[in-house]
């Protein structure tokens, strides 16, 4: 199982985020965990300034919008 | 170059609608065709053409521009960058933390801050098409200035013992850089992308704004403004200021208002403070940086930039009298 974080202080672009990456999943057939992040401290920690980041299995894969499809369907391969 | 627009508006009035020119309606409407138009215009140009650039202005570059520049310097650069640099007030607080974390002093993050919402290219484009250029630069120069002056004083009074405790020992570590797509493709997707947001972010705040106006322009008499708000009430500035905290809007939105009240001889300085007074200071900003600032430092904050919007109101008043 592939552990998601979206980290984002709760705007409209990190709930999009975190719901393309759920229905790629679903569509791929992988099983996700998906935590929403919405802990300043806790992002900032991870070296993100520009939300939404998104990290997989402990490392940041993206931060600064909305990742592109073709990007998802890529971690969610890996 | 922008007659198209007077133009289209002259058009609404005597053909679509039929109305008598000269009578109030008309003269409410056209404005409102005329303005809206315009503003929509250029602010779809000047958003789109800064998103081809703006890879090169994401907070992580800003940060990384300042960081390590000498404090005198770093007012300046704060103050340019934040004029030029877009941003939501939602991104007030992880901006403020990664600065800080950079090591860049309270005072320049905090004259980023201020001058952010204060001064930016769009208003700027829209703000010298409607009023002219003498206006715009008074503007430009004022928000500048106001921004730099607020954060050497927080420096000086040693501010940074208001910033909560936690925001000190956050530590970053690696800087995840924003997505990239340097292509042409990727860059005019990019700046699409921003118009959409843009436009669906602030709309409301330009119809509004647009909607006020047409209304001050149409209907309200010259007299009104000549009595309550010209130089010779020394009140006028004061509650100019006072009335726009409460209010909110996009610098974008609050033009066609400026537009109306100087139409009607109401002086540049009251207009410019009141402009800022709306823009400048802001409930949801206020409620962000709540989290990283202790409330003695917010009400700093919100004291400054009060008095600063009125001295700026008084003097401009005097020196464009």
């Amino acid at each position: 199982m592939k552990s998601f974080k979206v980290l984002g202080s709760g705007c409209k672009n990190c709930v999009t985020t975190a719901k393309l990456i759920e229905e790629k999943a679903a569509a791929l057939g992988v099983v996700v965990d998906i935590e929403k992040v919405t802990d300043m401290a806790t992002i900032l920690g991870y070296g993100v300034m520009s939300t939404p980041g998104v990290v997989l299995d402990g490392t940041v894969v993206h931060a600064g919008g909305i990742p592109k499809t073709e990007k998802i369907e890529s971690w969610l391969r890996s | 170059m922008f007659e198209i627009f007077t133009r289209l508006a002259d058009w609404t009035i005597a053909d679509l609608l039929t109305l008598e020119p000269g009578t109030k309606l008309a003269d409410a409407v056209h404005f409102f065709v005329e303005d809206t138009t315009k503003i929509f215009f250029l602010l779809v140009i000047v958003v789109f053409v800064m998103g081809l650039f703006r890879t090169m202005l994401s907070p992580e570059k800003v940060r990384g521009y300042i960081e390590g520049t000498s404090r005198g310097i770093g007012y300046v650069l704060a103050v340019i960058l934040g004029a030029v640099t877009p941003f939501c007030s939602c991104s007030s607080v992880p901006l403020f933390i990664g600065f800080l974390e950079g090591g860049i002093p309270v005072g320049v993050t905090m004259a980023f801050l201020i001058t952010s919402p204060l001064v930016n290219e769009v208003a700027v484009v829209i703000l010298g098409s409607i009023m002219g250029w003498k206006m715009t630069t008074v503007y430009v120069v004022t928000g500048m200035s106001v921004g730099i002056l607020g954060g050497i004083l927080i420096d000086r009074l040693h501010m940074e013992r208001w910033v909560e405790d936690y925001v000190w020992k956050i530590r970053m570590g690696t800087i995840a850089q924003s997505e990239v797509d340097g292509s042409m493709a990727g860059r005019i997707r990019y700046a699409w992308g921003e118009v959409k947001d843009i436009v669906g972010r602030i709309w409301l705040y330009i119809i509004i704004g647009v909607g006020i106006g047409s209304a001050l322009h149409g209907y309200v008499p010259q007299e009104l403004f000549a009595q309550y708000a010209s130089a010779d009430n020394p009140f006028a500035v004061p509650v100019a200021v006072l009335m726009g905290l409460p209010l909110y809007s996009n610098a974008t939105g609050i033009i066609p208002v400026a537009e109306a009240l100087i139409a009607k001889g109401v002086p540049i300085g009251t207009v410019i403070a009141f402009m800022m007074s709306v823009v400048g200071i802001s409930p949801p900003e206020f409620i962000m940086l709540r989290k990283v600032l202790k409330p003695q430092m917010l009400i700093f904050f919100g004291v400054f930039l009060t008095i600063s919007f009125m001295v700026v109101g008084y003097l401009l008043n005097v020196i464009f009298a």
